[in-house]
């Protein structure tokens, strides 16, 4: 069973207001930059990246971060996922890197995200922006920005389209 | 997948799979720490059978670099313990537990003999005179690399093609895409019975001059005694690459060689040090393509 | 004990006699041969209270005791891989009640030392005939003729550096002019050794996608040409072994149309199995000379309905497991054949290459005559030497059942029609129907 939690509009409309929330927190752009965790958080980050343009006229530094080489449930006796090249063009040393990401739920691919950012460099500060926070924590993490938090059953899959990918926005919870 | 034994064995999907998990693993060499977590705890061992510092050292890298732990066994074959079987040797490694076993061998089929008798994964890293698997993958890298793709090419393959396990493991991959392929020396270097998608040429111009890609291939030296060439210098001579070819090779025609290379005997220096050659990249190539491959193996379940 | 076989139907080549009939065994003799068909058998063979057995051979063939004229006994030398026991149950249970043995044992059968020791093993422990084959040169090293005639004297009957060509020419000659006057024929394995040099397989496009390296067909035929040709020189009888090649046998025909005392054999899998067997790197299927092509077994099947291949022999070269679990280039050559033969065989019949006589004579008159064995067939009063075939039955080959120690055969798994139920060997009766007395 499939139920929509987000459509098109209220995604824009939280997008809007993270970007708000990210250069109230940081007093404006300086030392700013974002990470999209693939593949979801590359095109949010994007997205937060040009609201920044349309407020504040200048382009933060933006990077993509393929988590898979950092992740602790590499089985393997599993079958691996397609990996992208990471593309992070740029210094992290003493900035503060938003790192964005579509769903939080364990907290595990956070934790891998940071761990490989450590080793690009020294950043100042990481922050988490996230779409949605479905709980389920296994580690002590949590997001600086939060779309929407939905409490899920651990059985219930949460399933984010977005339309560079899937030609349209939505959030939707899948029940078995 | 639990093991790459040779590119025979692996579909098309499969090889652009790796191709595209080595471009990955290609970003990863160029950061400051190499080095990814992402097999750590994990052991691989490096059983060679043969010398070879080139390969022995990319696979090194290349496990170093994935965190796993590494074991080296290198065995001349001339001092193998007298009375051990390769079954043998393989049983006594498969007690150290180990989770990769990267192998080089003289004998044809030993990486396969290898792969069907344990449950760790098996990367051929050459045998006998079968195949190279991860040899022609990075030379398939990197000819997507700078040509974007492998369908449409024409690939001319120039040297002691019958002896050559790399020559092998680039006809099974090159054949799995849409590419013509030449291969190109004396005759005596060559195999009388070729595949249907493969033509044959003693004349290296006509050889190489349309083709978009020039392999070549080390000539062993010891070639010269089992009377296979009359002489270095008469190879040289008619099928080495050399500067006059740049007066027929297609303008973005690429040159590449397995290393180590024989300098006036495969290649002149004006070759090797051209733009043309992209020789240097494939070594680079080589430890990511490795990289890919070790990261995508899956162990057997016991 | 006392052995009535009813209604069985028996092909004979030494006494040219073929029809149903009912034969009497006592004491390891045939006593009584009746020819025609007798009303009232019984459902099922059966024992009666007076000792007598008593077989419903309605629907089976008796053909005379198998002779196998080239196999491997390993003994002495190699027990691990074979010994006389092992090997003479193998033959007994593939239909073989004679088989000639190879000198390339350790010692090498050079010298009548050896050849008493093999005969006495093989009264003490065997279970058939076994007649020796003794070098044509010391040590099978090619270079000097052993004691022939006291070898002859001792037994053997006939000669082979099998495993090893006589390089020389000359010593081949030689060789040929002294067995002429002995009287027993020289067996030649024929391999130019420079040609065949590393190969461990044929060469062509197979072996080079594998990476093997190849045994040109042109080795084998090279050196049947030379043989010939000394043969003829000689004017001495010279038997070609093994033959695999589409080209062998087209020198060998030559040569019998010009009436030379050239005889020839082929084996079962060169007329079952393609190089196609060896992908994969199966050890089991590296033999030498190696599996050939579809062309080359296709010839050798027209050579045998042609009568240009004399014999069906097994070259029964059994092997230890270790010998073949190693990559395919370290790898023994050599197939463990004397089980599956019969049944390899007989798909020519049922394919219509072969009519069931002609096979037969490849597998024991012609053997014998080559060899001259004294085999007096199916007679009454003479040895009990003959087997029972069901033509028809269905099994599936499990090197595990082998008797032979040599578990190296392509064919496990392989679903084969035609079996051998008993073979009769003088006092020795061996029942492998499966049915209980």
């Amino acid at each position: 069973m499939e139920k929509e939690l987000l459509n098109y509009e209220e995604i824009e409309r939280i997008l809007t207001r993270i970007t708000y929330e990210i250069l109230e927190k940081n007093k404006g752009t300086e030392d700013i930059c974002l990470i999209g965790i693939v593949t979801g958080g590359v095109y949010l980050a994007e997205r937060i990246r040009k609201k920044i343009k349309e407020n504040e006229g200048l382009n933060v530094p933006m990077g993509i971060l393929d988590i898979s080489f950092y992740r602790d449930d590499i089985n393997i006796k599993g079958k691996k996922k397609e990996i992208k090249p990471t593309n992070i063009p740029f210094q992290i040393d003493g900035k503060k890197v938003v790192l964005v990401d579509d769903v939080l739920y364990t907290g595990r691919s956070t934790r891998a995200a940071m761990d490989a950012l450590m080793d690009f460099g020294r950043p100042a500060e990481i922050q988490l922006a996230v779409l949605i926070d479905r709980g389920h924590r296994e580690l002590p993490i949590m997001a600086n920005y939060t779309g929407k938090y939905i409490p899920t059953a651990r059985n219930e899959k949460i399933k984010v389209y977005l339309k560079e990918i899937s030609g349209k926005d939505s959030v939707v919870l899948i029940t078995q | 997948m639990k093991d790459l034994v040779g590119i025979k064995e692996i579909s098309r999907q499969e090889i652009e799979e790796i191709l595209n998990t080595a471009r990955a693993f290609k970003e990863v060499l160029t950061r400051d720490i190499k080095k990814v977590p992402t097999l750590r705890g994990k052991t691989a061992i490096n059983l060679f059978f043969e010398p070879s510092t080139r390969t022995r050292t990319s696979f090194e890298l290349a496990e170093k670099r994935l965190s796993l732990d590494v074991l080296n066994f290198s065995v001349s074959t001339s001092s193998v313990v007298k009375g051990e079987t390769l079954y043998d040797t393989l049983k006594t490694i498969e007690s150290y537990n180990v989770d990769y076993i990267v192998i080089r061998h003289s004998a044809s089929g030993a990486a396969k003999f290898v792969a069907d008798n344990t449950p760790a994964c098996v990367i051929n890293a050459g045998d006998g005179t079968n195949e190279h698997p991860t040899q022609a993958l990075l030379d398939a890298f990197s000819i997507v690399e700078v040509k974007g793709k492998l369908d449409g090419l024409k690939i001319a393959i120039v040297g002691d093609i019958i002896h050559s396990r790399v020559a092998r493991s680039n006809l099974y991959l090159l054949s799995k895409f849409d590419t013509e392929i030449t291969f190109v020396g004396p005759p005596t270097l060559l195999p009388s019975d070729v595949p249907s998608n493969v033509s044959i040429s003693y004349d290296l111009k006509k050889g190489i001059k349309d083709a978009d890609v020039v392999m070549l291939l080390r000539i062993q030296l010891e070639r010269q005694k089992g009377a296979f060439i009359p002489s270095l210098k008469e190879y040289f001579h008619v099928w080495g690459l050399k500067g006059d070819a740049f007066s027929y090779l297609k303008k973005d025609a690429i040159v590449m060689h397995p290393g180590p290379m024989n300098r006036g005997v495969e290649i002149s220096s004006e070759i090797a040090d051209s733009p043309r050659s992209i020789i240097l990249r494939q070594v680079t190539n080589g430890i990511a393509t490795r990289m890919a491959v070790i990261y995508l193996l899956t162990r057997r379940e016991v | 004990m006392k052995i009535i076989i009813h209604n069985a139907w028996v092909v004979d080549p030494f006494t040219d006699k073929e029809g149903v009939a009912s034969i009497t065994v006592e004491e390891g003799i045939i006593t009584k041969i009746q020819w025609g068909k007798k009303e009232k058998g019984e459902k099922k063979h059966k024992k009666n209270s007076s000792n007598i057995l008593e077989i419903n051979a309605h629907g089976l063939y008796i053909f005379p005791g198998l002779i196998d004229m080239h196999a491997h006994l390993r003994e002495p030398g190699f027990e691990h891989k074979e010994t006389i026991r092992t090997g003479t149950k193998a033959a007994i249970s593939g239909g073989f009640t004679t088989i000639c043995c190879m000198a390339n044992t350790n010692p090498v059968n050079d010298n009548p030392e050896v050849t008493y020791y093999i005969l006495a093993k093989a009264r003490e422990e065997g279970c058939c005939d076994v007649y020796p084959i003794g070098a044509i040169t010391k040590g099978l090293k090619g270079e000097e003729l052993s004691e022939m005639a006291m070898l002859r004297e001792a037994g053997c009957v006939a000669f082979s550096d099998d495993g090893m060509p006589v390089t020389n020419s000359l010593i081949m000659k030689r060789a040929l002019e002294y067995s002429k006057a002995i009287g027993s024929p020289i067996i030649s394995h024929c391999e130019d050794l420079a040609l065949s040099e590393g190969g461990v397989m044929n060469e062509g496009k197979m072996s080079f996608l594998l990476g093997l390296k190849g045994i040109p067909r042109e080795a084998e035929e090279v050196m049947v040409a030379r043989d010939i040709l000394l043969s003829k020189y000689t004017k001495a009888p010279i038997h070609i072994a093994h033959v695999s090649t589409k080209g062998a046998i087209e020198l060998i025909k030559r040569a019998k149309e010009e009436n030379l005392p050239v005889t020839a054999e082929t084996c079962p899998h060169y007329f079952t199995l393609t190089e196609k067997a060896v992908d994969g790197y199966k050890t089991d299927a590296k033999v030498n000379p190696p599996l050939r092509t579809e062309e080359d077994m296709e010839a050798i099947k027209e050579a045998l309905k042609e009568d240009i291949l004399d014999v069906i022999a097994t070259d029964h070269a059994p092997h230890h497991e270790g010998e073949k679990k190693v990559p395919f280039q370290e790898a023994a050559n050599g197939i463990s054949g004397l089980e599956t033969a019969l049944s390899l065989s007989l798909k020519l019949v049922k394919d219509g290459i072969l009519n069931l006589r002609q096979l037969i004579e490849k597998l024991t008159v012609n053997p014998a005559k080559i060899l001259k064995i004294s085999k007096k067939g199916l007679k009454e009063n003479s040895e009990a030497d003959f087997i029972i075939v069901d033509l028809g039955y269905k099994w599936k080959v499990n090197k595990k059942d082998f008797a032979s120690l040599g578990k190296n055969t392509p064919f496990d798994g392989w679903n084969l029609e035609g079996k051998v139920l008993y073979t009769f060997k003088g006092k020795k009766f061996f029942d492998m129907s499966g049915e209980k007395n």
